[in-house]
């Protein structure tokens, strides 16, 4: 009588030794990873509460007169009234190379000294090298108070009325 | 006190130098810092022309580099608010600080140079060939370290001058697609320049970038005595072969007695700038990167941020590429590759003496790309054009060095290779010198 034929393992290339070495493998990629991803983090960019970065409480809406840019420096940011009454917050960064805008009153235009790109009180170019508009932050009014939020800059090609915030009744 | 007359008859007996050739050898081979070098060398590798000694004074500069800079390490305080105190503390009140400090400083400044020439004589005597192809760009590596040493540096004394540097040199990150922004603010540790990036920068400068250049700086060496040393022509018969001890370790100290003494005198003549405390809200005009990267600067005058470094990076990858692209070994030791080639050099040179400036006052003055093209974005007609005809005018070059002077493929290359890396020292000029308020065209005097 012969012995039942012994049912056959499964077909597989792989062997014991080498699905362990596989796993230990993948085990060290992962942790690997994990470790490169704690050290991105550890080293990544730090952000200061209250400071640039944070939301800025400008003021009330009444004391920014239409027509009118108010600096924040901490704030890295310019206040712009527009002559209609809506309000605009400007990084104060210059998109060409990262230079601090300045106000100039009597030429009523931004001009950042570094390379000598000028920008008009909406914040668009008026000379070059500056490839774009300067950058805005978010404006949300509450109660009459203007609230900048300079969590994130907002790139711009140029000035269009959305980005202007109106007071509610204005 | 026995004890001490044995010592110092020890110090004596082992300082008298080996009287014969075996013992010189040996001497060589026995000590740490003789044994990076090989225990005799072919004579024609020690004429003072053929190297000019320039990795040697690069490596005698990062030792002062690293003595002093750990010297320095115990005076200084990483914090926007003590940086710049700490920088005057030393100045005004500790003995020798601003020595120490000036030292420092016109040593990192000497270094880019010394190691770009070290690049050009590398290049012009062929010392990229055969095995040495590796060691060729692992030294392109090794400059970028460099660089990155100048540039953390360049921030630490958290003056006007280092603020905007570094403001203007990252803000031009942003203009790498996709990753720019981001590796930017990795960098900086925020969007701007500010506490975070300070101690980014200090910790790259006296922690990361060390290391990094210790094990990088310990493999090129190794690389160089593996592929033989310098490269020297092919030779029919035997060679000459002197000693090191002492006919090249006496040139070596001589160059870095030199050496030395023209450092110490540079610094104590002139002091290391320091302007007024970083002011975040008001930028100098002109805001100027550091000397070393102004000539890429410069490009960025002429055409879009992203066209300039496209042209940048194609510039090193091509310095990279040299080993594929000239594969003609017999000209291996040889400067310029011939007499022909050293002609072709000289007119390459010529030719960017006289091309560079009118291109920088005829672009400044005369053409306005993105007028004349008004329908097209500034990507592509201040962007794409410039940088499609900087490439064409450089192909350009390459054939008329062929054709005019009869030479072969590795010998205009040569020419190409002189005049563009003259044209990078014009640019270079042209942006320390020439370039007043609002970085328009100026007369230094």
């Amino acid at each position: 009588m012969t012995p039942p034929p012994v049912p056959s393992a499964p077909e597989t290339t792989m062997s014991r030794r080498n699905f362990l070495s596989l796993g230990l493998g993948a085990l060290g990629l992962v942790g690997l990873l994990q470790t490169g991803v704690m050290t991105v983090q550890f080293l990544g960019p730090r952000r200061v509460d209250g400071e640039f970065g944070g939301v800025v409480q400008a003021g009330l809406v009444e004391s920014f007169p239409p027509g009118s840019v108010t600096e924040f420096p901490d704030g890295r940011f310019f206040l712009v009234r527009l002559a209609d009454g809506g309000f605009l917050a400007v990084y104060r960064r210059c998109t060409h190379l990262g230079c601090a805008v300045s106000w100039q009153a009597a030429e009523n235009r931004f001009a950042c000294p570094c390379h000598g790109s000028y920008f008009d009180q909406e914040g668009d170019v008026e000379n070059p090298p500056a490839p774009r508009a300067l950058d805005t932050f978010a404006i949300t009014i509450t109660d009459g108070t203007v609230i900048v939020d300079t969590a994130e800059p907002r790139q711009r090609d140029a000035f269009d009325a959305t980005q202007v915030v109106y007071p509610a009744g204005a | 006190m026995s004890w001490l007359s044995n010592a110092f008859d020890r110090l004596r007996f082992r300082a008298r130098p080996p009287v014969d050739d075996r013992s010189r050898m040996r001497a060589v081979a026995n000590n740490l810092i003789l044994h990076l070098h090989p225990t005799r060398v072919p004579a024609p590798a020690l004429r003072f022309t053929h190297t000019w000694g320039l990795g040697g004074i690069s490596a005698l500069l990062t030792v002062i580099l690293v003595i002093t800079g750990v010297l320095l390490m115990f005076r200084y305080d990483a914090s926007v608010e003590r940086a710049y105190a700490s920088i005057q503390t030393l100045e005004t009140v500790v003995p020798f600080g601003a020595l120490l400090r000036n030292v420092h400083h016109w040593s990192a400044n000497l270094l880019v140079i010394t190691v770009l020439l070290h690049l050009v004589r590398v290049f012009l005597t062929g010392g990229f060939f055969r095995d040495r192809r590796g060691n060729w760009i692992f030294g392109l590596f090794l400059l970028l370290i460099v660089l990155a040493f100048n540039f953390t540096g360049y921030l630490l004394p958290w003056d006007q001058l280092a603020f905007w540097a570094i403001t203007v040199g990252t803000g031009l990150l942003d203009y790498v697609p996709v990753v720019g922004v981001l590796v930017a603010n990795f960098l900086l540790g925020g969007r701007e320049v500010g506490q975070a990036a300070l101690r980014n920068f200090y910790a790259l400068h006296v922690a990361v970038l060390p290391v990094v250049l210790m094990l990088a700086l310990s493999y090129h060496f190794w690389r160089v005595r593996k592929d033989g040393g310098v490269a020297l022509p092919d030779q029919t018969g035997p060679i000459e072969k002197l000693t090191t001890i002492p006919h090249l370790v006496g040139i070596e100290l001589g160059i870095a007695l030199v050496t030395l003494t023209a450092v110490m005198l540079f610094a104590m003549l002139v002091p290391a700038p320091l302007e007024a405390m970083a002011n975040p809200a008001h930028p100098p005009n002109p805001a100027k990167a550091a000397w070393y990267f102004l000539g890429v600067q410069e490009l960025l005058l002429h055409m879009h941020p992203l066209a300039a470094l496209t042209l940048s990076a194609i510039g090193l990858l091509g310095l990279a590429a040299v080993p594929f692209w000239d594969r003609d070994d017999s000209a291996i030791g040889i400067g310029g590759r011939s007499a022909r080639g050293r002609k072709a050099a000289w007119l390459g040179v010529a030719l960017s003496l006289l091309l560079t400036p009118l291109l920088v006052v005829i672009d400044e003055w005369w053409l306005d790309l993105p007028a004349l093209l008004p329908g097209l974005p500034t990507l592509v007609s201040n962007g794409l054009i410039p940088l499609g005809l900087t490439l064409a005018g450089l192909a350009g070059i390459y054939w008329l060095i062929r054709l005019a002077l009869r030479t072969r493929h590795n010998e205009a290359l040569v020419g190409l290779f002189s005049f563009t890396m003259n044209a990078l020292v014009v640019l270079t000029l042209i942006g320390i010198f020439f370039r007043g308020p609002n970085m328009a065209l100026v007369w230094p005097w």
